[in-house]
Parts: structure tokens; sequence; C-alpha cells
């Protein structure tokens, strides 16, 4: 062996913590969220080391994987997280399952005992792989020092093509301290899993036929345009300015279309506007991008949209034909997608009915004009509707760069209605899984990304306690997030489904015993402002918002209020329940509807 | 949920192509259950050791709309290669092994060899109390000789599940 030959052999050969390191930078990575423990201290002897990589220590590995979910959500890259063996992994696994509900790109390295004690019950085991089997998009355990940097390489590549979703990597403490070769990023293609992207000819000329011949077109369009970046929700801004269609976000898909567009029609769904649902109730031709028939989106599936002609996208052939059955199937990547549907309207020769559009949207501005949203802010009690609106306009009026992240509850479905958005990457929540405690975690993340940005989590009293621990984070890293509780002292959406299904027997869903947020906010270092009244509304809102550092902002609200409008489970679009006072299509909810979640 | 014109059920034979690593059963298994779809039976065995290949082969049945679920979600798994309906695409063959022990003598140990030869059973254990039977073929061909050695003195079976290939020159490759 020649000497330079042999001097690059040996700097290549690297202990396994030092592959994994060297890994991550080469994809790209700048920062990971973990805590430390016993099977991971050859990793963190390595970090110690280095100082390419940032390790933001958390106070919890279940936020730890959320803030990872943050940081991936608002800016497009895979989010990483670093756990130990056992309890550590065993923490992460509400994190794991929220991402893959919610098709997050994050990696999850997790320590493991090594692997002549695998089995064993040895101290801090759990069989990490088998427990998150179910949990991730795919998962690895490392015996072979010699795939170590080609797993690693994988996992991101697996997370982040197709649909994304979380990977674990359980790395047994033997092979982190024992030595290997590095390997780079293979060129070569994956040997079995290669989805598509590129959507066929076909299926884009049929789809571009039934949109030009429809009468009462809808685009509904998801999180898969907003995983697509940031050039799907340009196309499919294009897309539906150059059809004159109206169009409607999930939950998921908020920002993806710009919600102060005349064409928006705000979001869909259980807790959508009355535009929204009916417009998809009675559309003729639907187009699906990026959404996945959810059930708090179709409500009763034997009565959704009964008369469309449906197209789903989507790049999870999985996804299409699951819930609802469509008409025309288009596997591949949203902007591809969209740039296609672009191209085939131009060069389809035939015209629009520009008559019966124009009527159909007669028919919307008919829906629009209930104003399903409106309420009443009187009076000192502060409604929380109120609340939300007021932080979006003040917020909008700074012109600051804003990110919202939530809880999970009402306030979640009021931050979804009242806040705005006008690009995407800027929403970030909880939707699949729902999980209490994602927004604190998740606006870390997202800050940490986005250091000057605005970012707020619209919380409730109850969600906020469950990772409030990361208070200490938010204060170690010097983190701005601003907590904007909607406190009502109610478990609300508990309490508002008891109130509708159950007789209104509260049973558990008073928020007792709470804590005084201003001192819990102070012991943490942070800022804590209590507002009571709504003639302080404004101004708490502009202290919040003008406190260099994190600040935890309790509003006290309105403690009985409702969301709406509300599709019952197991009602149909055209059953929604609106607000008191306001008239429309009220349905009671049906004994089969109560099964249901 | 499927749609009331999605009702009716069929029977369909899956052959995936994987790779030969550990967890992929396992991966296979649990989505089957973790989704609540119909196993009636599963077979895996390497059959590229150079490429380490295994194919799995799935007796499942469903509504048209489960069925072309269940292939979507086999082929989003990563280690998965090819995913092949066989009973939709075409003439297949599905054949199934199984050893079938009866024990007895005399006259029933004589109408046992009788059937065992117009089955083309094998015997391919024998001691003066007890046969061991080896026979192939459809399952439906499977289940007469057991029901037939029943009253014979069955004493125990054990079932490969079915394997399946298509007809033809066409294949699964990966
Ligand atoms: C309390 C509560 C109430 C809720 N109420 C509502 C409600 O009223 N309305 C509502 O909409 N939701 C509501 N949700 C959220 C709901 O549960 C679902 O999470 C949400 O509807 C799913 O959004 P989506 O269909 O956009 O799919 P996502 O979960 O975002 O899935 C994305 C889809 O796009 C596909 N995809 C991914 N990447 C790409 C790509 N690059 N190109 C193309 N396709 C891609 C994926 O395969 C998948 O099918 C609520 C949640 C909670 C917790
Ligand atoms: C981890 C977890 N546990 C339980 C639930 C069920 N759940 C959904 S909303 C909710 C109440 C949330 O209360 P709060 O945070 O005060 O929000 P509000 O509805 O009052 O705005 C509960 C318990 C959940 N979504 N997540
Ligand atoms: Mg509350």
């Amino acid at each position: 062996m020649s000497a330079t030959l042999q001097t690059q052999t040996e700097a290549r050969t690297m202990t396994g913590a030092e592959i994994v390191l060297q890994a991550l930078k080469d994809q790209g990575v700048e920062v990971i969220f973990g805590y430390p423990g016993g099977a991971v201290l050859p990793l963190y002897d390595a970090l110690f080391q280095q100082n390419a990589i940032r390790h933001i220590l958390v106070r919890h590995e279940q936020a730890a994987v959320h803030a990872a979910e943050g940081y991936a959500r608002s800016t497009g890259k895979v989010g990483v997280v670093l756990v130990t063996s056992g309890p550590g992994a065993t923490n992460a696994v509400t994190g794991l399952v929220d991402a893959l509900m919610d098709s997050i790109p994050v990696i999850c390295l997790t320590g493991q005992v090594p692997t002549h004690l695998i089995g064993n019950d040895a101290f801090q085991e759990a069989d990490t792989t088998g427990i998150t089997r179910p949990a991730t998009k795919h998962n690895y355990l490392v015996k072979d020092i010699n795939k170590l940097a080609g797993t690693v390489h994988e996992a991101f590549y697996v997370a982040k093509s197709g649909r994304p979703g979380p990977v674990v990597i359980d790395l047994p403490k033997d092979i982190l301290i024992g030595k290997g070769p590095y390997a780079e990023a293979p060129q070569a293609p994956h040997r079995s899993y290669r989805p598509q992207t590129e959507p066929g000819a076909d299926p884009i000329r049929e789809a571009v036929r039934l949109l030009k011949g429809a009468k009462r077109p809808v685009v509904y369009s998801g999180g898969g345009v907003i995983n697509a970046g940031p050039e799907a929700s340009r196309l499919l801004t294009e897309f539906v300015r150059m059809t004159g269609m109206p169009c409607t976000n999930t939950l998921m898909g908020l920002g993806a279309y710009p919600s102060t567009d005349p064409q928006f029609l705000g979001m869909l769904g259980m807790h959508g506007t009355y535009e929204a649902n009916l417009a998809m109730h009675g559309c003729d031709v639907m187009l699906n991008i990026g959404a996945r028939f959810d059930d708090r989106v179709t409500g009763r599936l034997n009565a959704f949209s009964p008369n469309s002609k449906k197209i789903h996208a989507d790049i999870d052939p999985s996804s299409i034909n699951k819930n609802v059955k469509v008409d025309v199937a288009i596997v591949g990547d949203a902007a591809r997608v969209l740039a296609a549907l672009i191209e085939a309207w131009k060069e389809e020769s035939a015209q629009q009915d520009k008559a019966a559009l124009a009527a159909w949207w007669r028919q919307i501005e008919e829906w629009r004009g209930k104003q399903c949203l409106a309420y009443v802010q009187q009076g000192s009690i502060i409604k929380p509707q109120h609340a939300v609106k007021r932080l979006y306009e003040i917020t909008r009026e700074m012109g600051r760069d804003t990110y919202i992240t939530t809880e999970v509850g009402q306030h979640q479905m009021w931050a979804a209605q009242y806040f705005g958005f006008e690009q995407p990457n800027r929403w970030m929540t909880s939707g699949g899984l729902g999980t209490m405690g994602y927004g604190l975690p998740a606006a870390m993340g997202v800050q940490i990304a986005h250091p000057d940005a605005l970012v707020i989590d619209i919380a409730g009293e109850a969600s906020i306690l469950m990772n409030i621990q990361e208070m200490g984070t938010l204060s170690q890293y010097r983190l701005p997030v601003k907590v904007f509780i909607l406190n009502n002292e109610y478990m609300g959406m508990v309490r508002q489904w008891q109130e509708l299904l159950h007789g209104s027997r509260y049973s558990e869903s008073y928020s007792a015993a709470l804590p005084d947020f201003v001192k819990l906010a102070e012991s943490f270092h942070a800022r804590g402002i209590r507002v009571t009244r709504a003639e302080d509304l404004d101004a708490g809102i502009r202290e919040m918002l003008a406190h260099p550092g994190p600040v935890i902002a309790d509003i006290a609200v309105a403690k009985d209020e409702n969301c709406f409008p509300m599709i019952p489970s197991g009602a149909a679009h055209n059953e929604m329940i609106l607000a008191p006072g306001q008239t429309g299509g009220v349905a009671g909810v049906t004994d089969e509807g109560k099964v249901l979640v | 949920m499927p749609s009331p014109s999605d009702t009716t059920f069929r029977n369909a034979t899956i052959a995936v192509l994987v790779e030969n690593e550990a967890g992929i059963l396992a991966r296979v298994v649990g989505l089957f259950s973790g989704r609540g779809y119909n196993i009636e039976s599963l077979t895996v065995a390497p059959v590229d050791q150079n490429r380490r290949l295994s194919r799995i082969t799935i007796v499942t049945s469903g509504t048209d709309m489960v069925i072309e679920q269940i292939k979507a979600q086999l082929d989003r798994l990563v280690p998965v290669h090819r995913v092949s309906d066989l009973t939709l695409e075409g003439p297949h063959l599905a054949r199934e092994m199984m050893l079938i022990k009866v024990v007895g003598k005399g006259e029933n140990r004589m109408e046992a060899l009788r059937l065992a030869d117009a089955f083309r059973a094998r015997v391919v254990d024998a001691t003066t109390e007890s046969l061991v039977f080896e026979m192939t073929g459809a399952g439906d061909k499977l289940d007469a000789f057991i029901e037939l050695m029943r009253p014979i003195g069955l004493a125990e079976i054990s079932r490969t599940g079915v394997v399946a290939i298509a007809r033809g020159p066409g294949g699964l490759l990966a």
C-alpha cells in the first residue's frame, strides 16, 4: 500500500460516534435536539469535541421530537433527534407517531445496549426497533459498524423522499465506540425504495378534461403541498388563479394558498367554514392535491360530496382510494403535478363554462354571506376568537415574519379559523395524532431555525402543562418564543363534546388547581403577563410582542365558548352545526356518530 | 370504511419480493395486524442468496378497495422490491405442501395407504402403527385428503401455506 493511500484510509476510519456525526454533517445537519444518557455518551463525547453541529438540550425526549418537527416543518429540512436507550427511546415514541401521522421528516438516533447484551433485559434496554416499527416510516438497528455510515445516509433519503416521515436508527453502544470505515452518501439509486414523483401524462390529461368541463369545481389541497416545498404552493396559487376555481385547505395545508385571496374559502372539515364544506358537498368536480380524505374532513363517508367526479393527486399510492374511491388517480409530487396541470390547462383546447363558474361563485358568495365565523365581542369577558383575531391583526400590522404553532383543542381550531397565512411553512400543528403538548417544543424548533422571526405558540391551559418543562430550554437558549394561552379553565374541546354529546356531564374536564402562569414564567426566567379584561387585550398582546425574551401570556377567556361551525361525528357536510343565533342545517348527533372520535 | 358499491369480498394471492433482512417479516405481519387485514396464509423463504432477496406469498381476502390498500401498503415498505397480485394479474399456480401423520393398524392402515395412492401422497415415514405422508397440491386437495384421513386415525398435520407463481414467461423481477 502506498503511503498516501494509507493515510487516506486511516483518515476515513473513525469511531462509530464520529461516523454518525460525519454523516450528519455531510447531510447538511446544523442542529440536533437531544437528551443524554449512558448508551449515547460516546456520541455526546464526540459532539463535545466539534463545532459544526449544535446540540439543543431539551427537558424531555418527547419535546426533542416535536422540536425537530417544528424545525423540519418550518424549513423543509430533516429534523434530527438524539436520545438514550430505554426510557429515552420510549419517551420519544409519541413524537415519532406524531411525525408519522403528519408526514414530517425526522431522524431519531436512539442509544442501545451493546450488541452482545441485546435480549438479556440489560439495564435501560428496550426493544426500540420493535416498539417503533409501527411508529416510524422505517427503522434500523445497526449491528455492524461497516454499515453504519451507509445506514445514516439511507435514513436521510428515506425520511425525506416520497411521503416524508420519521426514521429511527438504533445504535448499540459498542458500535458507537468501535472503529470502522466512513463512506459518503451513495450516488446509486436505492435498491428497493424509489417513489414515483413524476405524474403520468394520461391522468393529467383526464384531470384537465374533467376540470374544464366542470360547472362547480373545487380545489381541496392539503399538507402534501407543504411537503412538496414552497414552489408547490406558488404553483397551486397560480393554477387556482388561472382557472378561477375556489380553493379550500385542510388544517395541515393552511398557508399553501394565501388566506386573504378572494378565491380562498378557508379551512374545510369538522371545524371548517360553511362555504368550504358546502362547496365540497355541492361540487361536480373535486381536485384533491396532497390531502388524504381524513375523517375530520369527509364527515360521514356515504354522504361525502355525493355528486362529484373526484381527482386525487398524491405521492403515496396508499393514500389514494383508501377512504374515498376516486375517478382519476394521479401519483406524483404535488409540485410536479401542479406544473403538469398548468401546462396541460394551457394546451387543452376545450373552453371552460364561464357562465356556470360565475353561477357557482354566486352560490358560494351566498354561503359566505352567512359569515359563519362571526362572533360578538361584548363587555369585559374576552372571547377566545377575538383574542386570536386581535393577535393576528396586531402581528400583521407589525409586518414581522410570523410563525404559529398550536397545542390541541378549541384554541387550535380558533387559531386555524382566525389566524391567516399568506405563505407555507408558517403554521405548525399536530393534525393527525392531535398531540397535546406539541406546540411549545415545536415553537422551540421553529425559533432555532428562524432566530429573528416571531414565533407564537397558541395554547390551551391544559395542553401547555404537558410539556411546560420546555420553558427551561427557552430560557437556556434565549429563545424568544411567545406562549399565548387561551385560558378557559377547561379542556374546552372535551367540554364541548360533553355538552353536545353527553348531556353536559362535564366529567373530569375542568382544569382545577392551575398554576399561576405569571409566576411560573418568572420561575423559568421568562416574562409572565396575565390579561383578564377585553379592554386590556391589545395592550397585553403588544407587551408580549415587544418583550425581547420568552413570554407566557395568560389570557383569561370565556369559559363556556364552543367552537363552530362544527360537523358532528357521523354527520355530513351539509349537516353542520352553526354558532347559536346563526341558522343553517342543524343536525343532532346520531348513535352511530357517538361511536366515532 | 368501504363505499357501499365496494362490498364484494374476493381472495387474493399476493407475491412480495423483499430484501432478506432482519425484521422484514415483522414489518409485513405488523402491517396486517395493525391495519386489521386478514392473513389466510403466509410463507417466506430466500429465493436469491446473491442479491439477498426473499419471496413472501400471502393469501388474503377483502373488498377490492381493501386489497388495493394492502398492495399499496406493502409496496411502500422500504425493503419491499415488488408486489404482485397473482389473482388479478392472470393465470397462476398455487401449491401447498403438507406432512400428515396417521396412526392406526390393520384395515385402517391399508385404507390410508390406498387413499394416499389415489391422492399421490408419498409415504415418508412408517412404523407398525403410524404413517407420515407428504403431499403437495392445491389447498382444497389437501383439505379433501385430511377429511378422508380423519376417521381413519388422523393424528397431526403440518402445512406450509401457499406458494404461488404466474404461469407463462412473465415473472416477478426486482
Ligand atoms: C382537534 C382537531 C380537529 C381537527 N379538525 C380538522 C378540520 O376541521 N379540518 C381539517 O382539515 N383537519 C382537521 N384536523 C386535522 C385532521 O385530523 C388531519 O390531520 C388533517 O385533516 C389531514 O390533512 P391532509 O389531508 O392535508 O393530510 P396530511 O396529513 O398533511 O397528509 C398529506 C398527504 O399528502 C401526501 N403527500 C405528502 N407529500 C407529498 C408530496 N410531496 N406531493 C404530493 N402529495 C404528498 C401524503 O401522502 C398524504 O396523503 C383536526 C385535528 C384535530 C387535532
Ligand atoms: C396527549 C393528549 N391527551 C388527550 C387528548 C384529548 N384532548 C383533546 S383536546 C383536549 C383538551 C385540551 O384542553 P386545552 O389545552 O385547555 O385546550 P382548549 O380545548 O380548552 O382550547 C384533550 C384532553 C389529546 N388530544 N392529547
Ligand atoms: Mg382550555
